[in-house]
């Protein structure tokens, strides 16, 4: 080989490791892994500080919720363990006891896993309307709001 | 009836498509002229037959008939006309309808500009593309029957999705499948010269003005996608590296390399097979994002998860990239080129590396969109790959993007020096150097985000250096105006300039997107009526909520008057809808655009009696640079594809 070969085959070879490196490490590095509260019971001490989601039911009766500081608190389960779990900011709308929840977030060294997010089972999928969702249930619900009052 | 005249429509054009497909190889191969006649006829006719299928379901879809599943499935009685005509594009079978029709639109186009001037390598690129052509109406005319009945027809159907209820459903769609079928040109013609062996850099320069409308449309569809989410999906932020984003932008990535690459092989006759891969690799990475999105193992906001569809994708998909790979081993002889790389600084040395680094960063798109799915199929763990990955690895490489921008069109080709470039490339560094300094002193921090701003005004510069010397040089030389200089300038090189063009759309955009990023201001408060709060300068009051039923939903919406500095007050509504058959709301947002930055805020929550609503507002400063980028990008990219003679050298 000409040494000008050599000389882009090196480069080319350094640019591509680097690269590589860059992706494969940058993976790892941000992985998120997904467990359940038993899962996550099993690592201990070993799952603080990594990103974690954790899927479960929020217990009913758990949740603490303030909207004055926007403080909400609650308890993830499936059955075997239980996370508590910590989150400031607005719970999407199909959080609720007794359903299931997935939370994004961290384990703190005292145990309490800090959700950054919690991922609403966001069901855009359509469903059949079921009885009393009609547009009347609609007006009905919200008619403190309405401009005008039906019928006027 | 209706449903009927569609689909036998549909199976008509799926004959007529593989008849012309044959008629073109047939003609050509035994010179057959008035069979070459015919098969660009039986294009004009699948054109026809496609267009009347179109309306057909477009007048099924305006008059509400129900007994057609697909229009039960995207319309309702109620829906505005504007979206019962966009419910073509709602779905899996319309959308694949609308994508055929675009197909043969193209196919209709090409044959018409190549009829003036027959070329040896049309009949071939134009059997590939019917085709293709032809696999969509296969569907069509079988598993994705966008005709399909129900017996007895439902009163009223379920209607769109209420996220794609707004207007940008009329645009985005649109631009993105014009960008989509467009590369399917180039690659025809790809295969066109691997098939006839005529591998020399014609299909390059036959189909270079379709490469660029085609990357064109995407860029569009792409960005504005992005101003689509920012706008409606109300979270907040304009891209989510979701898949569906993903699988648009993959191939934008390898169409932008390939734009790139392709210069070098029309320069200096090297990188054919290169070339041949990654128009290949971008039709592919069009299939599969196809693939993906329409065979239901992705769950995400614009995904049509359903189906068996997704197994004739991928035959499909198999098909183009074992064809084309046999078709290149075949033909490796061929393609054997004389030239040689001469030097490491070079023009070509900085295209190879632009190559390699859209190639890595679309392997990456590529990785973090199929590894949860390969790590679930593997390994059996659940894991997602987020933003930070994306942006961990895609950053770095961006930043190295941006940087050869700045050098990469000013050094020469072959063998450059120092001195060759140090002339466009010193004043602009000094000058992004000095400006960069004084972001510092004003307060900017953070290692990324000062590069950023550093790399960007060193393009910008290095671009105004270039216009301004040309210009200037005209008016010295040619007593030109600023205006008849500049577009001289332009005339006499367009793909040159053009292209500087939409690198500095590309610098505006980044600009847009490290501010964003890097200094948005977000917070959420819990109010009642005439409470208010402080973000950044502003201050906003909560005045009440109200609601009010529309065609469509009922919705809901607080009135919160922001006031900042001395500036009149305004009123910003965003808004929750509830739509029957929902469980969720759906949000819409409001917001104070500007060029500084934008208030943006969000519905969370309210309390159904009125007394308190949860806002949330964010701050995103420089974010409209990101659009505006968009538009300086097809602004450039149109003044590098307008049709205009060469200016006749003096």
């Amino acid at each position: 080989m000409k040494p000008r070969h050599v000389k882009f085959l090196v480069g080319g070879l350094v640019v591509a490791a680097a690269l590589g490196y860059l992706i494969f490490g940058g993976l790892q590095e941000t992985l998120v892994y997904f467990v359940t509260p038993t899962e996550l019971r099993e690592q201990g001490a070993g799952a603080v500080g990594k990103a974690l989601r954790v899927g479960g039911m929020v217990e009913p009766g758990s949740i603490a919720w303030d909207p004055r500081t926007l403080q909400l608190a609650f308890r993830l389960s499936d059955g075997v363990a239980v996370v508590a779990v910590r989150h400031r900011g607005v719970p999407p709308d199909l959080f609720a006891e007794g359903r299931g929840a997935v939370v994004e977030g961290t384990v703190t060294p005292e145990g309490v896993f800090q959700a950054s997010q919690i991922l609403a089972k966001h069901s855009e999928e359509y469903r059949p309307p079921r009885e009393g969702e009609g547009k009347a249930e609609l007006r009905e619900r919200f008619k403190s709001l309405l401009q005008e009052k039906p019928g006027s | 009836m209706t449903a009927a005249l569609g689909h036998f429509t549909l199976i008509l054009a799926l004959l007529v498509t593989v008849y012309g497909a044959v008629a073109f190889v047939v003609g050509s191969r035994r010179r057959i002229p008035p069979l070459l006649a015919s098969a660009e006829r039986s294009v004009l006719v699948a054109f026809g037959l496609v267009t009347l299928a179109l309306l057909v379901m477009e007048y099924a879809l305006l008059t509400s008939d129900f007994s057609i599943r697909y229009v039960a499935n995207v319309s309702t009685k109620a829906s505005p006309i504007r979206y019962k005509i966009a419910g073509l594009w709602g779905h899996l079978e319309g959308s694949i309808l609308l994508w055929e029709w675009v197909q043969v639109l193209f196919i209709g186009i090409a044959v018409f500009r190549f009829r003036r001037r027959p070329h040896p390598l049309a009949p071939y690129a134009f059997a590939v593309l019917l085709g293709i052509s032809a696999f969509f109406l296969f569907l069509l005319a079988g598993l994705t029957n966008p005709f399909q009945q129900q017996f007895p027809a439902p009163p009223d159907g379920r209607g769109l999705n209420p996220l794609l209820e707004v207007t940008d459903m009329l645009v985005h769609p649109l631009l993105l499948y014009h960008g989509y079928v467009g590369f399917s040109v180039p690659f025809a013609f790809a295969i066109a010269a691997l098939l006839t062996g005529r591998l020399d850099s014609e299909w390059l320069t036959l189909t270079r003005r379709w490469t660029v409308v085609a990357w064109l449309f995407l860029t569009a569809g792409v960005i504005y996608g992005g101003w689509w989410s920012y706008r409606t999906l109300g979270w907040g932020g304009y891209w989510a590296w979701d898949p569906v984003e993903n699988v648009s932008f993959m191939p934008w990535l390898t169409g932008t390399a390939f734009l790139h690459s392709v210069m070098i092989q029309e320069k200096r006759g090297m990188l054919k097979v290169w070339n041949l891969v990654l128009i290949t690799l971008t039709f592919a990475l069009v299939i599969f994002g196809t693939f993906l999105t329409r065979s239901g193992i992705l769950s995400s906001v614009h995904a049509f998860g359903e189906g068996p569809v997704g197994v004739f994708f991928l035959a499909f998909l198999a098909t183009v990239v074992l064809g084309s790979l046999g078709l290149l081993l075949w033909r490796a002889e061929h393609l054997r080129v004389p030239g040689e790389l001469d030097s490491l600084v070079s023009r070509e040395s900085a295209f190879l590396l632009n190559n390699l680094l859209l190639v890595a960063f679309c392997f990456t798109v590529f990785l973090g969109t199929i590894f949860p799915l390969l790590a679930e199929a593997v390994r059996g763990v659940k894991v997602s790959v987020g933003a930070p990955f994306f942006n961990y690895v895609n950053v770095p490489i961006g930043l190295a993007l941006l940087f050869l921008m700045g050098v990469g069109p000013f050094i020469p080709w072959r063998r450059a020096s120092w001195a060759s470039v140090r002339g466009n490339v010193l004043w602009p560094a000094a000058a992004a150097a000095a400006v960069t300094a004084l972001l510092m002193v004003g307060g900017v921090r953070g290692f990324f985000p000062l590069l950023g701003f550093a790399l960007s005004l060193f393009v910008a510069a290095t671009v105004f250096l270039e216009f301004g010397r040309g210009i200037r040089a005209r008016r010295r030389l040619q007593g030109e105006g600023w205006l008849a200089a500049f577009r001289g300038l332009l005339n006499r090189n367009r793909r040159r300039y053009g292209g500087l063009i939409v690198h500095l759309g590309v610098v505006l955009l980044t600009i847009g997107i490290v501010g964003s990023s890097t200094y948005k201001q977000e917070r959420e408060a819990a109010l009642a009526p005439g409470e208010s709060f402080q973000v950044g300068r502003y201050t906003v009051r909560f005045d009440g909520l109200q609601g009010a039923e529309a065609a469509t939903h009922f919705r809901v919406w607080g009135a919160f008057t922001v006031t900042t500095d001395g500036r009149p007050a305004v009123v910003l509504k965003p808004a929750q809808r509830f739509y029957q058959g929902y469980d969720s709301p759906f949000a819409t947002v409001d917001a104070r655009y500007g060029l500084r930055e934008d208030l943006y805020l969000i519905l969370a929550a309210f309390a159904q009696d009125g007394s308190q609503a949860t806002v949330k507002a964010l701050i995103n400063p420089l974010i409209s640079w990101i659009w505006l980028g968009g538009v300086v990008i097809l602004v450039g990219a149109l003044a590098a594809v307008w049709p205009g003679r060469r200016e006749a050298k003096p």
